[in-house]
Order: C-alpha cells, then sequence, then structure tokens
C-alpha cells in the first residue's frame, strides 16, 4: 500500500506531523460548533426571556460556587417521564443569557430546570439549612451557612457589565440601578423600597411579560440580605420566564 | 579549568527567573488589591510556590560553578523523577478524595460538616475530579513523555530549565485550582473548572511544555519520530486548542477571581462537551495510549504487533473523537443534527479504540507467559481490556435510546470509573512500576509480592466500584421512568435515592480496596528508589549505574 510508504514523511518532519494532527482535530470541531452561532432556528424565538435581575444573578453565582450543577441538571429532556415530573420539557431559549450553561450531567438530586415556584420560599429555607429534617432520604449537603453569610454585592454594577460584553441585553439604566435593584428585590418594604417600580419597570419590560420578576424578602430574615436570599431568588425563578402558552411545539420553526 | 567544560545552555535558568519574576510582580499587585478574598489567598498561594522555585533556581546557580547542568550527552531524568513523585502522591490525594465524597453520598449525616461548607460534596468532586484527572494523570504524562521522548530521540530533553518550568508550573496550577474549588472558586464547566488567571497560567506552562516536547524531537538523532510521540503530540496539541476554546471568558475585574463565559446556553453546552469528551481523548486516551506504545513493548520485550495499525488507528482516533461531544446532549435541547452526529461517530469510534487495544494485545505474541510471572506486564494488559470494555460501552452508551436511560445516572459514573480505574490508573501503575527501577537504576522493585497484592486488590475493588454503579444507574434510571397501574409515576425522586444506599455502600468499599492498593504502590515505589528489599544494589546494578549517562539507543 503506497500511502502507508508514504506516512514516513510525516515521521520525519515533526512540523508537518504538528499540522496534520491539528488539521485532523480541528474538523469536526468547526463543523459542529461554528453553525450554531449563526444559524437562526438554533434558539427557540419565545416570549418572556430576560436577562437575571441582580439578585438572581448574585444567586446563580452562589449556586456555582457550591457547585449544585454536580448533582443536579438543568435541562429537562422530551422524554414523557421527565415532562410529568418536571414540566415542560426544556428550551434552547431558556439558557440563553446562562454564561455558562447549567444544564448539568448527573441527577444525584433532581432536576431544577423548573423547581421555581414549585416550593415555597421557607420549604426552600429549611431544605437548605438541613436536607434530611424535610426529606430523611437525602443525602444532600447542608448550606445552612449561606443564611449566616451577607451577600457581598459591592461590585455587582461590574458583574452585569461583564454579562453585557458577552450579549446579555442589560440597558445602561440595569446597570446603574443595579444595587439599587437588588436592594429592592430582597427588602422591597424598606430599604429598597424607592427602586421597586424601576426593578419592574426594567426587568417585566424587557420580558414583555408581567408577573416575572419576584420581590420579596426570601430567607425570613428582613433585617439582612444573605446568600440565602440570594440562591432562594435564583431557584424560585428557574424556568418561569417561558411564556409557553405561545409556545407552539409543533411549529416548523421550533423543529430542530 | 571551566573553559574545559562546553556549556550547553546557560541562558534559560536565566530566563525562566525573568518569567517568573515578571509573573511573581504582578502577583503581588493583584495580592495588594484583590477583589475577594479568595483571589487574595490564591495570589499568596501563588506567590508562595513560584516564590520556592525562583529561590530553588537561585540557589541551584550559586551551586553551578565548575558543572554543566544540561549535559548534552545524559538524559534529564531528574525532572522525571520529580514527575514520577508528583504522580504518586497526588493520586494518593485524588483517590482519598474520591473515597470522601463516595462516603458522604453514602452516609451523609456521618461526613457532612454543616460548620464546614467547604467540605461539601459540591466543591470536593470537582477536587476528586481535578485531582485524579488532572494532578495524577497529568504527572503521569508530564514523567513518562519527558522519559520516553528523551529515549526514542536518543536526546536530552530541549530547554534546559524550561522543563523544570513545566513541571514546578504545573504544580502550581495543581495547587492553585484545588485550593481555589475549596474556596468556591469554579467556572462550573465540568472538568474546566478552574478561573480564568489559572486557566491563562496553565496555558504558558502548556505552551513551554509543547515547545520543549517538539524541541526534544527536533533535535532526536533518530531518523524516524516513534510511534508513542505522534501520540504525545497530539495530546499537547489538542489540549492546548480545547483548553483555549473551552475557557474564552471575561474577568469582570482584573483582580478578582470571577469570570462570564464568553458563550451561553447551547453553544456554550456544545463547546463544554466537545472539551469535555476530548478531554477523555486526548487527555485520557491519546496520552495514555502513548505509554502503552513504549511501556508495553519495553516490558514485553517484543516489538509493536502492527505498525500499520499503528498508523490507522492513530488518525482515525483523533480524527473520529473530536465529533463525538454532543453524545453527552443526547434529548437536551442541542439542534438534532448535532445530536446525531455526534452519536454517528461515537459509534464510528468503536473500531479506532480497539484497534489501538488489540495493537497492545498482540504485541504480547510469543510472550504471554510474562501475565503469569510479571504483575506489571499483567496490570498493563487488564488495563488494555479496561480499556476495550469501556471504548464498547461508550459507543452503546452514546445511542440515543440507550441514553434516554442511562444519561444523568450513576450508569455515566460506573463507565467512567471503568475508564479510569482500569484503564487509566492500571496502564499508569505499569508505568509507574517501569519507571521507579530504571530511573533509580534498582535491579527490581521493592516487593514483587507487593504489587501482586496491589493487583489483586484493587481490581476486586473495581469489579465492587463498576458493578454497583452499574446496578444503581440501571435502577434508578428504569425507577424513573416507572409508571403504575393508575398511568401515574410509579416512584417520587427521593424513592430512587434511597434505591442505592445498598450499592452505594459497596461503591465506597470498592473505592477504598482501589485507594488501598494505590497506598501499597507508593511504598513500593518508596522502597524501590531508596533501595531497600528487592531492589537493594546488587553488582549488575552497580555496572549500570556505571553505564548510566551515556546515550543508549531507542528500543
Amino acid at each position: 500500500m503506497s500511502i502507508m510508504n508514504r506516512h514516513g514523511v510525516l515521521e520525519r518532519h515533526s512540523l508537518l506531523l504538528t499540522v496534520a494532527i491539528l488539521v485532523a482535530v480541528s474538523i469536526g470541531g468547526i463543523i459542529q460548533m461554528v453553525p450554531l452561532m449563526y444559524m437562526d432556528n438554533t434558539i427557540e424565538k419565545v416570549d418572556g426571556m430576560r436577562p437575571y435581575t441582580p439578585l438572581e444573578l448574585a444567586g446563580k453565582d452562589i449556586y456555582i460556587r457550591e457547585g449544585c450543577y454536580v448533582c443536579h441538571s438543568q435541562m429537562v429532556r422530551p422524554l414523557r417521564d421527565e415532562v410529568e415530573r418536571y414540566g415542560h420539557y426544556s428550551l434552547a431559549a431558556e439558557s440563553m443569557y446562562d454564561h455558562p450553561f447549567q444544564w448539568g450531567s448527573k441527577r444525584s438530586g433532581p432536576d431544577l430546570a423548573r423547581v421555581g415556584g414549585k416550593y415555597s420560599d421557607e420549604w426552600h429555607l429549611d431544605h437548605l439549612k438541613d436536607p434530611r429534617a424535610l426529606v430523611p432520604e437525602s443525602i444532600m449537603p447542608p448550606y445552612e451557612f449561606l443564611a449566616k453569610k451577607e451577600l457581598d454585592f459591592d461590585d455587582i454594577q461590574g458583574r452585569l457589565k461583564t454579562e453585557r460584553l458577552v450579549g446579555v441585553p442589560y440597558t445602561d439604566e440595569m446597570i446603574e440601578n443595579a444595587e439599587g435593584h437588588l436592594i429592592a428585590q430582597a427588602d422591597p418594604e424598606e430599604r429598597g423600597y424607592d427602586y421597586v417600580d424601576s426593578l419592574f419597570d426594567a426587568y417585566e419590560g424587557i420580558a414583555g411579560r408581567e408577573g416575572t420578576v419576584k420581590a420579596r424578602d426570601y430567607d425570613g430574615d428582613p433585617t439582612r440580605i444573605t446568600e440565602m436570599d440570594a440562591l432562594i431568588a435564583y431557584l424560585q425563578m428557574t424556568g418561569t420566564l417561558v411564556d409557553f402558552s405561545t409556545f407552539e411545539a409543533d411549529d416548523l420553526s421550533n423543529a430542530r | 579549568m571551566n573553559q574545559t567544560i562546553k556549556r550547553t545552555d546557560s541562558t534559560s535558568p536565566l530566563s525562566v527567573g525573568a518569567l517568573l519574576t515578571v509573573f511573581l510582580l504582578l502577583t503581588i499587585f493583584i495580592a495588594a488589591n484583590a477583589a475577594d478574598k479568595a483571589m487574595e489567598i490564591q495570589a499568596y498561594t501563588f506567590l508562595a510556590l513560584a516564590g520556592a522555585f525562583l529561590i530553588g533556581i537561585c540557589l541551584w546557580g550559586a551551586d553551578q560553578n565548575s558543572k554543566d547542568a544540561f549535559d548534552e550527552t545524559e538524559y534529564d531524568d531528574k525532572v522525571v523523577k520529580v514527575g514520577v513523585a508528583m504522580s504518586t502522591f497526588w493520586g494518593l490525594a485524588g483517590l482519598l478524595v474520591g473515597v470522601i465524597i463516595a462516603l458522604q453520598l453514602t452516609w451523609p449525616n456521618i461526613f457532612y460538616f454543616a460548620d464546614f461548607g467547604f467540605t461539601n460534596f459540591g466543591r470536593l468532586r470537582p477536587l476528586h475530579t481535578s485531582a485524579v484527572i488532572f494532578a495524577f494523570g497529568g504527572n503521569v504524562l508530564l514523567a513518562s513523555s519527558f522519559y520516553v521522548v528523551q529515549r526514542t530521540c536518543r536526546t536530552r530533553l530541549a530547554g534546559g530549565m524550561w522543563p523544570w518550568f513545566v513541571v514546578w508550573g504545573y504544580q502550581i496550577f495543581i495547587a492553585l485550582a484545588g485550593t481555589g474549588y475549596l474556596l468556591g472558586i469554579t467556572q462550573s464547566k465540568e472538568y474546566a473548572e478552574p478561573e480564568w488567571y489559572v486557566d491563562l497560567w496553565l496555558t504558558i506552562v502548556w505552551v513551554v511544555y509543547l515547545l520543549v516536547f517538539l524541541g526534544t524531537i527536533w533535535k532526536r538523532k533518530e531518523k524516524h519520530i516513534y510511534v508513542a510521540n505522534w501520540f504525545f503530540l497530539a495530546f499537547i496539541v489538542t489540549i492546548a486548542m480545547l483548553h483555549i476554546v473551552n475557557n474564552l471568558s471575561i474577568p469582570v475585574t482584573l483582580t478578582g477571581s470571577k469570570s462570564v463565559q464568553l458563550f451561553a446556553g447551547v453553544q456554550d453546552a456544545m463547546t463544554q462537551w466537545w472539551y469535555g469528551h476530548n478531554a477523555v481523548g486526548f487527555f485520557l486516551t491519546a496520552g495514555f495510549l502513548a505509554i502503552m506504545y513504549y511501556f508495553i513493548p519495553k516490558r514485553a520485550d517484543r516489538p509493536v504487533y502492527s505498525y500499520r495499525l499503528s498508523i490507522v488507528h492513530f488518525w482515525s482516533l483523533i480524527f473520529i473523537y473530536i465529533w463525538a461531544g454532543p453524545h453527552h446532549l443526547h434529548y437536551t435541547a442541542l439542534p438534532q443534527w448535532a445530536q446525531t452526529l455526534g452519536m454517528t461517530f461515537s459509534i464510528m469510534l468503536w473500531m479506532p479504540s480497539w484497534g489501538g487495544m488489540i495493537n497492545g494485545l498482540m504485541t504480547l505474541s510469543g510472550a504471554w507467559d510474562k501475565l503469569r510471572t510479571d504483575p506489571v506486564l499483567r496490570m498493563m494488559i487488564v488495563s488494555l481490556a479496561f480499556y476495550g470494555m469501556s471504548t464498547f460501552e461508550g459507543p452503546m452508551m452514546s445511542v440515543r435510546a440507550v441514553n434516554a436511560l442511562s444519561h444523568y445516572t450513576e450508569w455515566g459514573i460506573g463507565h467512567v470509573h471503568s475508564g479510569s480505574l482500569g484503564w487509566v490508573g492500571y496502564i499508569s501503575f505499569g508505568a509507574l512500576y517501569c519507571l521507579v527501577p530504571w530511573l533509580y537504576k534498582r535491579p527490581a522493585l521493592f516487593s514483587r509480592s507487593l504489587v501482586e497484592w496491589h493487583f489483586w486488590i484493587s481490581t476486586i475493588g473495581i469489579v465492587f466500584y463498576i458493578c454497583s454503579m452499574y446496578f444503581a444507574g440501571i435502577t434508578e434510571g428504569l425507577m424513573w421512568r416507572a409508571y403504575n397501574e393508575f398511568g401515574f409515576l410509579e416512584y417520587s425522586f427521593v424513592e430512587t435515592v434511597e434505591a442505592k444506599h445498598i450499592a452505594y455502600m459497596i461503591r465506597a468499599l470498592g473505592g477504598l480496596m482501589y485507594f488501598a492498593g494505590a497506598v501499597m504502590m507508593a511504598i513500593n515505589l518508596t522502597m524501590t528508589a531508596l533501595g531497600k528489599g528487592e531492589a537493594r544494589d546488587s553488582e549488575a546494578a552497580e555496572k549500570s549505574k556505571q553505564a548510566a549517562g551515556s546515550l543508549q539507543p531507542a528500543e
């Protein structure tokens, strides 16, 4: 076989070998990844998606910091049992502002893509503090320390600005008022009162849909804004943004 | 006197020192202005470790007046020894963390501590995976690639002090990544958790690694580049590409640990699993196949079975592997054309994978009797058997219908441990058992029977581990989709957790046995290096010591 004899050229020229390897390993990635960035139908056109509010974003950062994604997926597959257990299957649109994505790869605990609104804040608080107090068979670690730790949001403006750099449509107004919005969502009655209207106008405005921003004291401790406030705020909104009453699964534009 | 010494390289210690100084100054600035406490601790960790390296170079330099430190007529084996020692150390650390997190899932009331949130599963699991893959596996690859490329090119490592920068710089990467997880620094991309500044540091180390490796090949005294070096080269080049693309991110501030990924949602998922699966393909497969291609022929004293097969399976393996990522995303919001491509290429991948296995196994033609007498060779051959098993299982699991059951379950954990404990672990142990006597010029290992013990206790451990996880995974997968006679879901989620309890206990036991085997290896290797027991210097060893240093031909 003459082609085998020609392989000797590669074995004698290391740079040629390196270039040949680079070519061989580049093709697959280019073909799979590049079209996803350009093809219009990669992400469904849906109503209701909006960027995370500052408090939700801070909560998502805690979710990432604690490695929740290690045991909890956020991706409901279009299989009968999953749709019945967790709710409507996940759309690509629902994670379009997740830098990085949180789909997960393992369910040591249940999927969390649509946990928002499923349980009360008090349930989440008690469960996060001591999972086995509520679910005796649970193997989840305890997160009581989150309720003790005040949320550090000194740089929440910079945080939102960086999100905007990578394409999340935060407006100037959202960035300017980020701190006020964060306080308003966790403490709408007292400290954040002045910013509540602005928070709702900004985020429900961009979503084009009412009722997706929830402002309240999440951790039962109105005197402080804790990491627990942020995490529960995030959990309570997951999977609640898209208006599924306007989503037509059978429409050809949604066939992918 | 000094003039008679032909100095081959005197600038590399200076340039390494200069680079370190630049980074130390940058880090002092970051430490003083850190945006968060965790970043400050990371900065001080870097200062301590990189500073120690710089001081080490200075002390070493002061001692080098009359010697040629980078003597071209000698192999650079000291740096390989450090890599071997680090592999052993990190192997024990990574396996121990694995045992701990297995116990956490089994007895959460005992092994979680409400007051020590940083020991929770979510922070320790990345510590375990990174420690075993990158710290243990990475050091095995560094050490063995530096050893192999010198022998097969019959020349000293290129770059003088730079190989030391690669090895020590890599340990700094590990220390920053590992302590970072405990501090809560992660970008949440599996097997790519370290944040932007650690990624940048690793990129520099990795580029230097590539240059040292290529530089050594450039000055080779053999006409042809040996097959092991193709695999090492593919591993180094591809990991560089994967690492850079998957970690594209923008830091929130240059003095803080947090960054934001460039890609989002479905594109980020595709990028992550293009990276994630090829971390398996190129870090844990191509790199360790390189080890197989050197150590098995050497140990069995037989030539590689088929040169032609090695060409065919090398190119098909690296070309096809890169497409397989989307099988991690079946039934997700990833467009189906991408899923189908991923599945198709995953199935095709079976053949080149088995090509490698066959080429390794058949190398034993005419030497099968050695399996009975040489536990080290047996370990490496069993590793190929595990490689064959998991590279059959992988394509099977990548079929969408199978994946619907196996995905998200313990089946995946069983699969990955069959590959990692069986294939990566055993081929690494085999290489380490070969390397230590060779590097320290010992006639044999400290204790052959201890290797036997290691082999059997860890083999039974693997069987416990993977069987319990297959059982647990299929059980929970079936329970999740079970319906009762009224058409409702039969089980709540937590019932499926409860059902795995016994399997978790068996898994923890299996992991503990595997860890115990690794402890035996660590003892054996240490005693061998010290020249105790059966490794005591005999006359023959004295002779080989005298002969050491001259460049011997490649095998």
